[in-house]
């Protein structure tokens, strides 16, 4: 059965597969996830945290000897990808948070990564080493100097078989060209560059290029005191290597083309939904910035996602979204207290499936909604240590509005806001998802019959 | 004696007040939470959603600090200690001058995550 091509809702049934994390009772702020990707291939899945830690998990082969497990993620590496620092000329703490990874295709043996804070890009080289040289003249096996007096013959090092190392190492780092605070990183389809988005800026830079970036789009005022909106996502096409969009805190996105002009402050397109007067309010605007823009993996379509909603458009049509999707719009009616605790601002991230047939992003209380784009159909799902029995089957769940609360409902009074789930992903062509949960990464992955 | 302003004046029930205060709430959620708000805090800004939390997010990761001012504030205090923050360590304002002791730890973590463990 090919993934994503059946009727989804009807057939495929989520199961918990794995979750990695410890359960503890006060959570360490470093430990928290910050951000969870899949290679091209999912093989390999990587997330960074609050800490500047990245870790990446390796697919085990599968066994001929357990069928009906799926090959699991194990530790394959980690490393400290960046650490905090403080910029003195501007009075500025850096955060060590790694905001984004992102992955490059497999050219060679080895991997190869982009992680970012706040500031600063690194691309790093993830490789396997398992031989090493045996038989040295000048050294023994320990590493210590021999006495040169005493060697009287000359050998030839050979290659001997050695445990697996993987070791990490930063190939190149993108520093000092963003005033403000990196929010997305994107790779070009070409391979050779990527882009770098702050709130007010974009930068595209050459993987082998350290010491200078050009400069895409800028929409910083000459008076800062005119400024109403900022760059919030930001993602090249995936195969238009002179195409890209980026989404703005006012809820529209703009679709830029590299050939037109060099500071591409000219969108090609520019996708907004009219607004209906009657229906604005305080809250309005803030609710309608994009926390994150996603192309399908077929490039026709991209994703938004606002505070309450999943957006659909078609590239080719710019007045509207296609398909709109209530991710938990009771939580309109408790807007006030989000305001006040800060919650309305929570960036919540939203990812295709490898057939761009489903879409998925998380909510509060560790639950996350995936909606079929076929069937129209959708389902609520939740990340809870309860659930986590080898292969144990999701129950979908349900949220009651008011009134009479059914057995296995939750009431949204009763939601944990405080369990929010921002940064999901979806293996690129299997029905694997990892789902993060503050300091808890959840493997989930369908019912294999 | 005059009746107090109120009494008898009245031609709705308070009962049906409250209905439509409901109903208007029902079609329109978010006007009612605005309501909520304002009356929580009557001056918040007259520019939602504009300069005033897009400056905050530019900013975030301010911190300030005159050596200056530090020095200053040393020399006058002499031996005497220099008075530290209060329980909210990330407002720096007034008279108030940044120690040593008042910055947050900076530790990076040197500890594996636990994700790996």
């Amino acid at each position: 059965m090919i993934p994503g091509f059946e009727n989804f809702m009807q057939d495929v049934l989520w199961c918990f597969s794995q979750v990695k994390g410890t359960i503890d009772i006060g959570v360490t702020e470093a430990d928290i996830i910050s951000t969870v990707e899949f290679n091209h291939t999912g093989e390999l899945l990587a997330t960074g945290d609050k800490g500047g830690r990245v870790v990446i998990f390796q697919r085990e082969q599968e066994s001929k000897n357990q069928p009906h497990r799926r090959g699991e993620y194990n530790v394959y590496s980690t490393f400290q990808s960046h650490e905090p620092e403080f910029d003195y000329l501007k009075s500025l703490e850096i955060e060590e948070k790694i905001n984004k990874i992102r992955w490059l295709p497999q050219q060679n043996a080895a991997y190869f990564l982009l992680s970012t804070n706040d500031k600063t890009v690194k691309l790093w080289k993830v490789s396997e080493r398992d031989k090493r040289p045996e038989g040295y003249n000048l050294k023994d096996e320990d590493g210590r100097l021999r006495d040169p007096s005493m060697i009287t013959t000359l050998r030839v090092p050979v290659l001997r078989p050695m445990d697996l190392m993987v070791e990490a190492t930063p190939r190149r780092v993108f520093a000092n060209a963003h005033t403000y605070h990196i929010n997305s990183i994107s790779v070009n389809s070409d391979y050779e560059t990527y882009m770098s988005a702050d709130d007010l800026r974009i930068n595209l830079w050459n993987f082998e290029i350290t010491n200078q970036s050009f400069n895409i789009v800028d929409i910083k005022p000459a008076n800062m005191e005119e400024l109403t909106e900022v760059i919030t996502a930001a993602e090249f096409h995936p195969h238009h290597c002179n195409t890209f969009v980026y989404s703005s805190s006012k809820g529209t996105i703009r679709l830029c083309d590299m050939r037109t002009s060099a500071l591409c402050d000219r969108h090609a397109k520019f996708f907004e939904e009219p607004e209906d007067p009657s229906n604005r309010s305080f809250f309005s605007e803030i609710i309608s910035s994009i926390s994150d823009v996603k192309f399908s993996h077929s490039g026709r379509y991209i994703m938004t996602r606002d505070y309450l909603t999943v957006k659909v458009w078609d590239l080719n049509m710019e007045n509207r979204p296609i398909e709109t999707y209530q991710v938990h719009d009771y939580l309109r009616s408790k807007l006030c207290s989000l305001y006040e605790n800060d919650c309305i601002f929570d960036k919540f991230e939203c990812v295709w499936n490898g057939s761009d047939s489903v879409i998925m992003t998380g909510s509060y209380n560790n639950f996350f909604r995936m909606f079929d784009r076929n069937t129209k159909r959708d389902v609520t799902l939740e990340a809870s240590r309860e659930n986590s029995k080898p292969r144990a089957i999701l129950k979908p769940r349900k949220v009651c509005v008011g009134g009479k609360r059914r057995k296995d409902e939750i009431s949204v009074d009763s939601l944990d806001f405080s369990k929010k789930i921002l940064h999901t992903a979806w293996h690129p062509s299997e029905n694997i998802i990892a789902v993060a949960a503050t300091n808890n990464l959840y493997i989930f992955q369908d019912k294999v019959n | 004696m005059a009746a107090p302003l109120g009494t008898g004046t009245r031609t709705e029930e308070p009962g049906q007040e409250k209905q439509d205060a409901q109903e208007k709430a029902i079609a329109h959620p978010e006007r009612a939470e605005e309501a909520k708000l304002k009356a929580k805090y009557p001056n918040l800004g007259q520019k939602p959603g504009g300069s005033d939390f897009l400056m905050k997010r530019l900013q975030k990761g301010q911190k300030y600090f005159d050596s200056g001012d530090y020095n200053m504030a040393k020399a006058k205090m002499k031996n005497k200690q220099l008075p530290s923050a209060g329980p909210d360590k990330n407002l720096v304002t007034g008279d108030h001058i940044p120690t040593p002791q008042d910055l947050p730890q900076r530790k990076s973590s040197l500890v594996t995550s636990k994700l790996a463990g």
